[in-house]
Parts: C-alpha cells; sequence; structure tokens
C-alpha cells in the first residue's frame, strides 16, 4: 500500500493510537526540554533532561525502535546525565537557583531560535504532511535485527568508533588530570588512569 | 503514523537546544543544549529509518554512532570545562573572552587623517593589544594559584 | 658649385657653427670664437654670392619632398628672390657684425659658448626663414629663432628682470604664434599646399575662401613677432639682454621675420581690404604710440626699442597699402642702422657705466671718450629721423610714397586688380607722418642727452676694443650709402619705383627738422636744470667686459631711479613735451597692467581655484576614504566581543536568513 495512499486513508482528525501515544510523550518530552534549557535551577536542569532523553527513549520505542530506546536509557539517562551531574558539583555550580544563569544574549538567541524552528518546521510540515509510517509488518529496530546488520555491515565503522572512544577516553584523562606542583596529592591517581 | 509527528518533535527539540546553547551562560548547561540537539538529530535518523525500511538499516547504525560519539563529546567537553574553572575559577561562557579586540574610543576611529600623528597612533595601539599576550600566563597563573586555594 | 646648392649652404653652415660650439664649447675653449664668426663670415660671402648671382632675376625655385605626409605635403623647398637674397645678406652682415662684437663685449663671460652657439643657431633659424619656400619650414625656423630668443634674453638670468623678460618674450611671441599655426592650416586646407608659390598661385586663382580670417589669423603671429601692438610689449623689456643680442635679434632678425612673412605672403592679405585695414589701424597705433613711448624712456636701449617698434610699424603700414618693396627696402635700411644704433649703444653703456640717459646727461665729454660710437651713432640717428641722404630716409620716402598714391587712388604696387581702399594709404600717411615728427623728437633728445651732458667729466675706461669700434664702422656704411641704392632696388623687388617724390620729400623732411628743432628748444629751456638735481649712478666694475656694466646698470635701474623704464629728471626734454602724458608712456601706456588684468589675473584666479579644489575638494574625498576604512574597522573591532556565543547568534542568524531565503525562493519558483 503506498504511503500516499495510506495518508490519505489516515487523517490528522483521526489519529490512532499510537500517534496518540507518541504525541502526549512529544509534548512531554519538548516541555522537559524547554524546562531544561530555561531553568534557574542548574541540577533541576540536567534532572529535566533525564525526563526529556527518557521521554525520547519511549518515542524510540513507539517507532519499534528497541533496542536504540534500551541504548538511550542506558548511555544518556544512565550515564551521560550522571557525568553532567558530577561536572556541575566539580565546578562548584550553585544548588539554588542561579539568576545569572541566562546570558545577555537571550532575546536575540531566542529570535534565532525562534525563527529557525518557524522555518524548521513550516518546510518539515511542507515536505511530509502526507507521508505515512507503515509500523506494522516484520520489526525493524528489535535487538536481534540491530545486532545483524551492525556486525554484518557496519563491523568496519563499528571498530573505527570504538577506536574513536578510546581516544576519548585518553583525551579525557589528559585534559582533566592536574599536572605540576598540584598533583602532588594525588600523585597514584594519574599512572594508573594512563593505564 | 504520520511522518510529520516525528518531524516536527524532532525540529522543535533541535530549536530548544539551539537556544541553549545561544542563551546558556553556564559551559555544562551549554553541554546539555547539545546533547538535546544530538537527540533531535537522533530522533530524525530513527523515524526516517523505520519509514523507509531500509536493508541496511543505516538510520539506526548511524543513530547508535552518534549517541557513542556524543558520549565521548560529554566526556572530553567535561575535561575540558573542568580545566577552564581550574584556570579561570569560572565555567561562564561569556566571560571567557580573552580573544576579545580592545575596544579603542570612537576619536581615534575619526583622528590622525594626518600619517604624521597617525603613525605614533597606530604601533601603540597594536602594542595594546599586543599586551595582554606576555602578560596572559602570569594573570592565568594568578587565577590558578585563587582557584587552587 | 649651383646657386641653389650655395644658398642650402647659408643656413648651413651657422646651424653646424652652433652645434660644434654647443659640443665643442666645454672642451675646446680656444675653437669657440672661431667657430663662432668664421662660419657666419662664410654665410655672408655665400648669401652675397647667391644675390649676386640671382640678380634680381626670376625666382630660383628648389624642392626636394623627404616623405609623403599623407595629407598636405611638406617640402624642403627654396624660393629665392630679390626679397629672399638681400635680406639673407643683411641678416648675415648683422650677424657677422654682432658675433665679431659679441667677442670683445662678452670676452669674460663664462657662459660665452653657448651665447656664440646660441646665436649662430638664431642667424641659422632666420635664413631658413628667409630662404624657405614652404610654409611648414618656415616656421621651424621662426619657432627656433623663438626658443633662441628666450635663451639670449635670459642669458644674464641671475637677474630677475632678465628671467622676467626672457619668460615674457616667450609668451607673448607664443601667444601670436597659435593663431599663425592655425591660420597656415587654414591657408594650407584652402589651397591644398604649404608651398608658397603654390599659394601663391591659388590666391591669385582666386580658391582662397575665407582671405580675411586666414589673413588676420596669420597677422597675429605677425604681431607677436615683429612687436606690433597690441603685442609689443615683450621688445622693451627684453632689453634685458645683452645688446649684441638686442642688435641681433630685437633690430634687424627677428622682429623682421613677421614683415618678411607678410612681403612673402602679401596678396594673401591684399585678397581681403579689411585685413588691410586692419594691418593699416595696427600699424598707425603701433607707430604713434611708440614713438611717445620713445620719447619717454630713460634707459637709452628701451628708448631704441620702441623706436624698433616704430620703424616695423612704417614696415606693416608699407605692407598694409600693398607696396612689399618698400617694406622690405625699409627693413634692410632699418636693420643696418638698427644693429649699428644698438651696438654703439652697448659702447656708450660700457663708457658710461649706465644705461640711464638722465645720468649721462650729467657727464661732460662723454662723446670725446668714444670718438667712434659717437661719429657713428650720429649717423645713425641721422638715418632714423630721415635727413636725407642717410638711408633712413629714402627708405621711409618710399613707404610714404607708397602710402601717398593709396590715399589719392594712383595705381599702386599691387596693380589695379587688388584695390588697396584709400582709406588705409590716408591712415599710414598722417600716422607716418606723424612718427616723423616723434622719431625726429625722440632721436634729437637721445643724441643730445647722451653726447651734450653738462656736469661731472665722464669715467675714462680707455679705448673700446677694436672689434667693437670696427664693426660700426661696417655697418656705418650700409647707414650712409644704403639709400643711393634705391633707384637698382626696384629691379630687385616688384619692379615699382623706390625713388622720393619731392611732396612727400619735402613734406617728411619738414615735419623731421620740425620735430628735431623742437626738441633742441626744449632742451636749451630744460638742461640748465640739469645741474641742480643730482642724479645718477653707475656701475660698480668699470673695467670689466662691457657685458658685466651692461648688466649691473640695467639691475640697479629699478633701485636706483625707482622704475625700469623711467627716471625722474626734470631736466629731460621729454617730459615737457609730452606733459601729462609723460608717466602713461613711461610705463608703455600701462599695456602691461591692461594684461595683468585681462590674461594674469583670470589665470592666477583659475589656477587657485585648481589649487583650492585639490586642497578642499579632491583631499576631502581621499581624505574621506582613508576615515570611512577607518570607521569600518572600528566597527569591526567593536564587533570583535570575544563572546563565543555572540558569533555563533550572529552566524546562526545568517544561516536561518539564507535557509529562508532559498526555501522561499524554491517555492516562488515552483510556484511560478
Amino acid at each position: 500500500m503506498s504511503p500516499l495512499a495510506a495518508a490519505a486513508a489516515h487523517g490528522f482528525l483521526s489519529p490512532t493510537g499510537v500517534e496518540i501515544a507518541f504525541l502526549l510523550v512529544g509534548v512531554v518530552t519538548l516541555g522537559a526540554a524547554v524546562l531544561t534549557v530555561t531553568t534557574r535551577h542548574l541540577v533541576h536542569a540536567a534532572l529535566w533532561l533525564v525526563v526529556a532523553l527518557g521521554g525520547l527513549a519511549v518515542e524510540y520505542l513507539l517507532l519499534t525502535a528497541e533496542f536504540i530506546a534500551w541504548v538511550q536509557v542506558l548511555i544518556y539517562v544512565g550515564s551521560v546525565v550522571v557525568l553532567l551531574l558530577f561536572g556541575l558539583m566539580l565546578t562548584r555550580a550553585p544548588i539554588g537557583r542561579s539568576p545569572d544563569a541566562d546570558s545577555g544574549n537571550r532575546p536575540a538567541a531566542l529570535a534565532v531560535a525562534v525563527a529557525a524552528a518557524a522555518a524548521l518546521v513550516w518546510v518539515v510540515v511542507d515536505a511530509f504532511r502526507a507521508t505515512w509510517i507503515d509500523l506494522d509488518g516484520p520489526a525493524q529496530g528489535s535487538t536481534r535485527v540491530s545486532g545483524e546488520i551492525l556486525f554484518r555491515h557496519w563491523v568496519l565503522p563499528f571498530e573505527a568508533l570504538s577506536v574513536l572512544l578510546l581516544a576519548a577516553l585518553v583525551g579525557a584523562i589528559v585534559l582533566s588530570r592536574r599536572d605540576g606542583a598540584d598533583a602532588g596529592g594525588d600523585q597514584a591517581a594519574p599512572p594508573r588512569k594512563d593505564r | 503514523m504520520h511522518l510529520a509527528y516525528p518531524a516536527v518533535l524532532a525540529a522543535l527539540l533541535f530549536c530548544t537546544g539551539l537556544y541553549g546553547v545561544l542563551a546558556r551562560r553556564n559551559a555544562i548547561l551549554v553541554l546539555m543544549s547539545v546533547e538535546l540537539m544530538l537527540n533531535a538529530v537522533n530522533l530524525n535518523l530513527v523515524a526516517f529509518d523505520v519509514w523507509l525500511r531500509d536493508t541496511l538499516h543505516a538510520g539506526q547504525a548511524l543513530t547508535l554512532f552518534t549517541i557513542a560519539i556524543a558520549a565521548a563529546e560529554i566526556g572530553i567537553g567535561l575535561a575540558i570545562v573542568l580545566m577552564v574553572y581550574r584556570n579561570r575559577a569560572t565555567s561562564d561562557v561569556d566571560r571567557l573572552r580573552d580573544t576579545a579586540e580592545p575596544r579603542p574610543p570612537l576619536s581615534s576611529a575619526l583622528r590622525a587623517t594626518d600619517p604624521d600623528t597617525d603613525a605614533p597612533g597606530g604601533p601603540a595601539g597594536d602594542a595594546d593589544s599586543g599586551d595582554p599576550d606576555p602578560d596572559d600566563p602570569g594573570r592565568a597563573a594568578g587565577e590558578k594559584a585563587e582557584a587552587t586555594a | 658649385m649651383t646657386t641653389t646648392t650655395l644658398a642650402v649652404l647659408v643656413p648651413l653652415l651657422p646651424f653646424l657653427a652652433a652645434a660644434a660650439g654647443l659640443l665643442l664649447g666645454r672642451t675646446a675653449p680656444g675653437f669657440v670664437r672661431p667657430l663662432a664668426v668664421v662660419p657666419v663670415l662664410a654665410a655672408l660671402g655665400l648669401a652675397v654670392t647667391v644675390a649676386v648671382r640671382q640678380g634680381g632675376g626670376p625666382a630660383i625655385d628648389a624642392a626636394t619632398r623627404l616623405t609623403p605626409t599623407g595629407s598636405v605635403p611638406v617640402d624642403l623647398a627654396l624660393h629665392l628672390d630679390g626679397f629672399a637674397a638681400l635680406t639673407a645678406v643683411l641678416v648675415t652682415l648683422v650677424a657677422s657684425c654682432v658675433q665679431i662684437y659679441s667677442t670683445a663685449y662678452l670676452r669674460d663671460d663664462p657662459r660665452y659658448p653657448s651665447y656664440a652657439a646660441l646665436v649662430s643657431l638664431f642667424t641659422s633659424a632666420m635664413l631658413l626663414v628667409v630662404y624657405s619656400g614652404d610654409l611648414m619650414v618656415l616656421l621651424v625656423g621662426w619657432e627656433v629663432m623663438g626658443i633662441c630668443s628666450y635663451f639670449l634674453v635670459g642669458h644674464y638670468w641671475e637677474t630677475p628682470q632678465a628671467r622676467a623678460a626672457s619668460l615674457k618674450a616667450f609668451l607673448v611671441t607664443k601667444l601670436g604664434d597659435v593663431p599663425f599655426l592655425i591660420g597656415l592650416f587654414a591657408l594650407a586646407a584652402d589651397t591644398g599646399t604649404f608651398r608658397i608659390t603654390g599659394i601663391l598661385e591659388a590666391v591669385a586663382d582666386g580658391r582662397l575662401d575665407h582671405p580675411t580670417i586666414t589673413a588676420l589669423l596669420l597677422l597675429a603671429g605677425v604681431a607677436g613677432k615683429s612687436a606690433q601692438f597690441p603685442l609689443h610689449t615683450w621688445l622693451p623689456d627684453a632689453m634685458a639682454g645683452p645688446t649684441p643680442v638686442s642688435a641681433l635679434i630685437h633690430a634687424a632678425t627677428m622682429v623682421a621675420a613677421g614683415v618678411y612673412v607678410v612681403a612673402r605672403l602679401l596678396p594673401v592679405f591684399a585678397a581681403s581690404a579689411a585685413a588691410l585695414i586692419v594691418l593699416a589701424v595696427l600699424a598707425a597705433i603701433t607707430m604713434v604710440g611708440s614713438g611717445v613711448c620713445a620719447l619717454a624712456q630713460d634707459d637709452i636701449k628701451r628708448v631704441l626699442a620702441y623706436s624698433t617698434i616704430g620703424q616695423l610699424g612704417y614696415m606693416t603700414g608699407a605692407l598694409a597699402v600693398g607696396d612689399r618693396g618698400a617694406a622690405v627696402f625699409h627693413l634692410l635700411a632699418h636693420g643696418a642702422f638698427k644693429a649699428l644704433l644698438f651696438l654703439a649703444a652697448g659702447v656708450v653703456i660700457h663708457a658710461a657705466g649706465t644705461n640711464s640717459l638722465a645720468a649721462m646727461s650729467r657727464m661732460r665729454g662723454l662723446a670725446r671718450r668714444i670718438p667712434d660710437a659717437y661719429w657713428t651713432m650720429t649717423l645713425a640717428l641721422l638715418a632714423l629721423a630721415a635727413i636725407p641722404p642717410f638711408a633712413g630716409f629714402f627708405s621711409k620716402e618710399a613707404v610714404l610714397v607708397a602710402a601717398e598714391h593709396t590715399a589719392l587712388g594712383e595705381p599702386t604696387a599691387l596693380g589695379e586688380a587688388a584695390a588697396v581702399p584709400a582709406g588705409a594709404g590716408w591712415i599710414v600717411l598722417v600716422s607716418g607722418l606723424l612718427t616723423a615728427v616723434l622719431t625726429a623728437a625722440y632721436a634729437t633728445r637721445l643724441w643730445l642727452l647722451a653726447f651734450r651732458g653738462h656736469g661731472a667729466e665722464a669715467p675714462d675706461h680707455g679705448r673700446q676694443p677694436l672689434a667693437m669700434n670696427a664693426v660700426l664702422w661696417v655697418l656705418a656704411l650700409p647707414s650712409l650709402a644704403f639709400g643711393l641704392a634705391a633707384p637698382l632696388l626696384p629691379d630687385w623687388f616688384d619692379g615699382h619705383p623706390l625713388t622720393p617724390t619731392t611732396t612727400t620729400a619735402v613734406l617728411g623732411t619738414g615735419v623731421a627738422l620740425v620735430g628735431a628743432l623742437v626738441t633742441y628748444a626744449t632742451w636749451r629751456h630744460t638742461t640748465a636744470r640739469a645741474g641742480r638735481s643730482p642724479l645718477g649712478a653707475v656701475a660698480a666694475h668699470p673695467d670689466a667686459e662691457p657685458a658685466v656694466s651692461e648688466a649691473e646698470a640695467i639691475a640697479t635701474h629699478t633701485p636706483a631711479y625707482g622704475d625700469i623704464a623711467a627716471a625722474p629728471d626734470p631736466a629731460d626734454p621729454g617730459r615737457l613735451l609730452l606733459g601729462p602724458l609723460h608717466r602713461p608712456a613711461a610705463a608703455g601706456f600701462h599695456l602691461d597692467a591692461v594684461y595683468t588684468a585681462l590674461f594674469v589675473r583670470p589665470v592666477r584666479a583659475a589656477a587657485s581655484l585648481v589649487a583650492f579644489l585639490d586642497r578642499e575638494v579632491v583631499e576631502t574625498y581621499v581624505r574621506g576614504a582613508g576615515a570611512g576604512s577607518r570607521l569600518l574597522g572600528w566597527t569591526v573591532r567593536r564587533a570583535q566581543t570575544g563572546n563565543v556565543q555572540t558569533y555563533l547568534i550572529v552566524l546562526l542568524a545568517g544561516s536561518t536568513a539564507l535557509a529562508v531565503a532559498a526555501v522561499v525562493l524554491a517555492h516562488v519558483n515552483a510556484g511560478s
């Protein structure tokens, strides 16, 4: 069944159940994202980011990309946010409200962002308002399928990515270790990290 | 499901992240906003992969790679922020302005059409703008000492 | 050798001498004097030979075309008729005398080599003008003379007077030369040739379309070169040059070139009655005005310069009534006695140590110190005043006779075909007689003031050099006897009789005597006052070469007397004779002031306007360009805040705008 015919069959005014779920979760996700970039509590921003990323994981599930949803939960919600929280702590970010969380560029930034959003939404809606995703049929994003394509077709990029991750790891350690006279306190730690 | 839903959601998320990058002052909040933008892209990749029913599932594979790279990026980024914080005792993006041009008064631009009077003024201005470089390590060291104290 | 070859050698020899003199002047100073004198003497001999061979017969024409020019051809052409042959003899004679005289006059001058070479070059250029049968080649000589005159007048370029005079001479003659050039082109455009013979044939056939305009254009150049009103002002100032230069250039040759050219092209002028009337009026104004001015001058050389202008006025007057024989006759006679007058004046200036007549009139016995100059100058002054039987009498009578014939409607030299208006005849006749009175008056005044002074004994500087005195006597001969050639000359010229008639002879001599006697009577009346008001200054180096005395005299005239031309001398008979006219006449009727108002001030105003525009307007744009980029740079520097987010905002705003523009354009294009 062709996408256009499907789109004609499925109007925007008669949404399916999946669509309703997607919309609701999308609203939550977007709201959490907006709160992330506007709240004055720095730690709250990290927590709202968790909500937004989790909402995105649910959206992946609704799009039948099961494996990616779990990866999202594991890596983003599990590790990235923790890293960010550690960063906040290490830079002694204030725990309460910080009135200067936004810089003086805020109006200009808002204008640019709104303009970009308007342009993007207009273009995207204009281009894809009649496009229908057929979610039925065989599962496309199960762990089995993902593993097969990843290790059958994408082995080389995957290995390259592992090297990149290693390089990033080494780089992060080199950047964040204390050097010189200050390094006396935790002298034993850096060599161990290097290894 | 209509493709428009995930596409519009991705666009809005991207612009939200964009706003955060441009408006937030703390470097770590800027990094969070970057994560939002990356996730918006990921959503797009997944949605289009599902719509196109790609046999190679390039969209999903790329999403995985992006997630990995985003993790690496956040690690490196946080390391840099930490280092900056250690050196400057701040992680505010708009206070890191060492590349700024010194601001000459308007009169210096309007004056000195005469090359004779201009010649002493020009090198003097250059010397002023050149001075901070030698001073910088000293100042940075001072701030660093302050930060570690 | 054929006559043509000889004639070619005549201008060529002085030219080679000039080239050699300029090249060898520094390396071989011993050759400079022979190189200056011998070629000119040889040219004199050749010119005499050419004149004898030509013998007043039919004109000899020879031409060679160097290269085709594409339009009107330019030929190296010779045209030897009686006029050319005799004028060439005069030019070479005067040039020889001047070169010999200069060896003594400028004997210690460090710039003598270049001076002698320039005089030779000048002589060569004048001979080219005289012999040339082609107007373009003639113009070459004409302009070379102009530039040589510039250099020679400015010989004492250390003095501001000489510098100003040389520039003035150059610019004023050039002011006339531009219309002259246009006139030549107009002539060539009408007749299709630059050859004088061809042009005259065309005029005879009536092929000249615009005779009046062409003639008036040519007249401008002639007025500039021959120092006719209103372009005569350069000549009195040109007396700042050395005396031999004045004798050669400003008496005998260069100023005669204008008259000579009109004589050669007279049919062109005769084709237009208006041109002849203009010529007559100009001649009349020049004659009378210069006579009045000469009577008021204090500098002996300026008296002679104004006299030259007046005598040239006689020649143009003769041309205005269509008698070129009389004009060239007067040109020859005047060339001889005016060169003599100038050279003698040089001796007088050296002996007296001053060029001021007021100072000379307070010296006793100047005549005894320099007997040669005294006697020859007396002769020449008699010739100038047209007293019979001297040369000036016969030539001036020829002019007056021609004017009388025209005025009375009798057949003239041009024949019945070209009717010369009777008005021109009357103008020339009346002004000629009036000028005769004035000429006799200023000649008498000059003689009385210079040689009949009372007061202290004149200083004794010993005998004048032989070279100078000998030359004076050589030139005295034609001044005395050239008039006797009057009956022979018509064979050389147009065949028209040049002998005086009784009416004009009596009339002319009578008015001359009246002028002389009145001046003498006035002088008797005023000379008693000379003792009461001491006046005068003499040169500081009386024993140096004569040229130094003269240069010092000219340079000190303004400081000593308050004016370059006049002196506040109550004993001057000219002051009494002229009455209220004296002051304007001494200043040349303030014509220089008129020129200043007409030309100098507007040019200066335009120059200052241009300077103002350059300084205030153009400069403003230049500065504005600099300030604009400076301001732009300042703005860009202001934008470099160092805030990364600001940069990013601007970058993304730009990309968004571009993206929106691209999408909108795509939509518009898709829609249309």
